[in-house]
């Protein structure tokens, strides 16, 4: 059974979120991947503000394809998630409660989610025409002359994915393929 | 000699872009659907099910499966009687630069390794040429994701590391991917040449449909030992957990010096694109 939550997410929601739940996301998120992220955090070294209120927030790793015909957004699936590895527990620090994405994460992005309370949800890799149809709403808030990977500011309803690392740092990576090979024996 | 116009070459390269990156191979889909059926986890059974209800959307919807929309990587198979009208190398480019301009794929190419500036238009193309005999021109345009294309691997065994070592080796570096490249994948290897043709063989390994086995029965036979091997390794759909990690195995082989034992691992995920044509 999915849990549906909706952004903002609270340390509260988090706080009730774990490894292997199924979640539908409704709300606002906002895309960056690392070129965004690099900038993101220079300007957070420089203590100016961001471009867009990142306490509570939900960050897609996405560069989505350009929109066809009536589409809102192009396919819209995960970028692999280990290349904001160097930036994220910044992000965390600054009050992001969440990640989509996909891949393994780096034991300091874990850390700081335990430290801070964040959630790490795995979307599907490679389901960019599926998932895309869950974005309502998009529009570029920062860095246009990045292309697919400029800041986006989407509305989503009933986005799938899977918690992948909850907040105390349990691993679906981990557990779930250690429960899928004992069920086998 | 049989003349070819560049500018046929051009409309075809943007015809192969655009419907290489909707339109998902009949062997691909067909063994995502065995998955479907056979997978014994539920969430990677569920996964499956969405893998397969995507591409069924950008078959249907004309769009791209995924958003990586990829480098273009094209295969020439020129006939050796054939002769082009015009810059052949110009036209690839120029094809590739319609069809992703036409069919709103994502442009994913930056001009230098280190600078890092996005060329805008997806050029250049990864092109690989191959002499045939004959005086027909078979283009091939395959778009590559780096998810996937990140989680390659090469490496220089020994001659004593054998057959053994080889197959460890292979299952090093599906294991070290793990989540990362989007499983299920498809495992391109290739063995033996020299550096860089093991790498070239394990791509091109990627190009064979995954319902061919490899015409030696001695690696069909691999191809199917590893891939039960690897599906054995549990990582299963996105790396939650499950049976099926990979499609299927490809091998391409050829010879080597005797000092060496070259094997390169190409990886690509369930979008395993690729379209031809023939000229």
């Amino acid at each position: 059974m999915e849990k549906r939550i909706t952004t903002p997410l609270t340390l509260e929601q988090v706080r009730g979120l774990h490894c292997g739940d199924s979640v539908l996301i409704s709300g606002v998120i906002y895309t960056a991947r690392d070129a965004a992220h690099k900038r993101l955090c220079e300007l957070a070294a420089q203590g100016k503000e961001l471009p867009f209120d990142v306490k509570d927030s939900v960050i897609y790793f996405v560069g989505p394809a350009p929109a066809k015909g009536d589409q809102v957004i192009g396919s819209a699936g995960p970028t692999t998630s280990y290349r904001m590895d160097a930036y994220s527990p910044t992000m965390i620090a600054l009050g992001q409660r969440g990640m989509i994405g996909k891949g393994k994460r780096s034991p300091e992005v874990v850390a700081a989610m335990k430290e801070h309370g964040a959630v790490y949800f795995g979307a599907i890799g490679g389901a960019g025409a599926y998932l895309s149809r869950c974005i309502k709403k998009a529009e570029i808030v920062a860095y246009e002359d990045l292309g697919a990977e400029a800041v986006r500011r989407l509305e989503v309803e009933d986005l799938p994915a899977f918690v992948i690392i909850d907040s105390e740092g349990n691993n679906l990576y981990e557990n779930g393929r250690k429960e899928y090979l004992a069920s086998l024996k | 000699m049989r003349e070819i116009n560049a500018q046929d070459v051009t409309a075809a390269v943007k015809r192969l872009c655009m419907e290489a990156n909707s339109y998902l191979p009949a062997d691909v889909k067909g063994r995502i659907c065995d998955a479907c059926q056979k997978e014994p986890w539920a969430l990677a059974r569920n996964i499956l099910g969405i893998i397969r209800e995507n591409y069924e959307i950008a078959e249907e919807k004309y769009v791209p499966i995924c958003q990586d929309t990829g480098v273009a990587c094209v295969f020439l198979e020129v006939g050796q009687d054939v002769h082009i009208s015009g810059d052949l190398n110009a036209a690839i480019h120029e094809g590739v630069r319609q069809g992703y301009e036409e069919g709103c794929l994502r442009k994913s190419v930056v001009r230098d390794p280190l600078d890092r500036v996005n060329t805008r238009d997806n050029t250049p193309a990864m092109i690989y040429y191959d002499i045939v005999p004959g005086d027909k021109l078979k283009i091939t345009v395959a778009p590559k994701g780096f998810g996937s294309e990140n989680m390659s691997q090469i490496k220089m065994l020994k001659p004593s590391d054998g057959l053994e070592g080889v197959k460890a080796y292979i299952l090093k570096v599906v294991e070290e991917a793990g989540p990362n490249p989007c499983p299920p994948i498809v495992v391109g290897v290739g063995i033996g040449g020299t550096f860089d043709k093991a790498a070239y063989l394990a791509k091109k390994a990627l190009m064979r449909s995954t319902d061919v086995r490899n015409a030696d029965p001695f690696y069909a036979a691999l191809e199917d030992e590893l891939l039960e091997k690897i599906n054995a390794l549990g990582i299963g759909p996105q790396g939650v957990g499950g049976q099926t990690t990979a499609l299927a195995v490809n091998i391409e082989q050829m010879a080597t010096h005797i000092a060496g034992l070259p094997v390169a691992v190409n990886i690509n995920c369930h979008v395993t694109r690729h379209q031809s044509m023939e000229l």
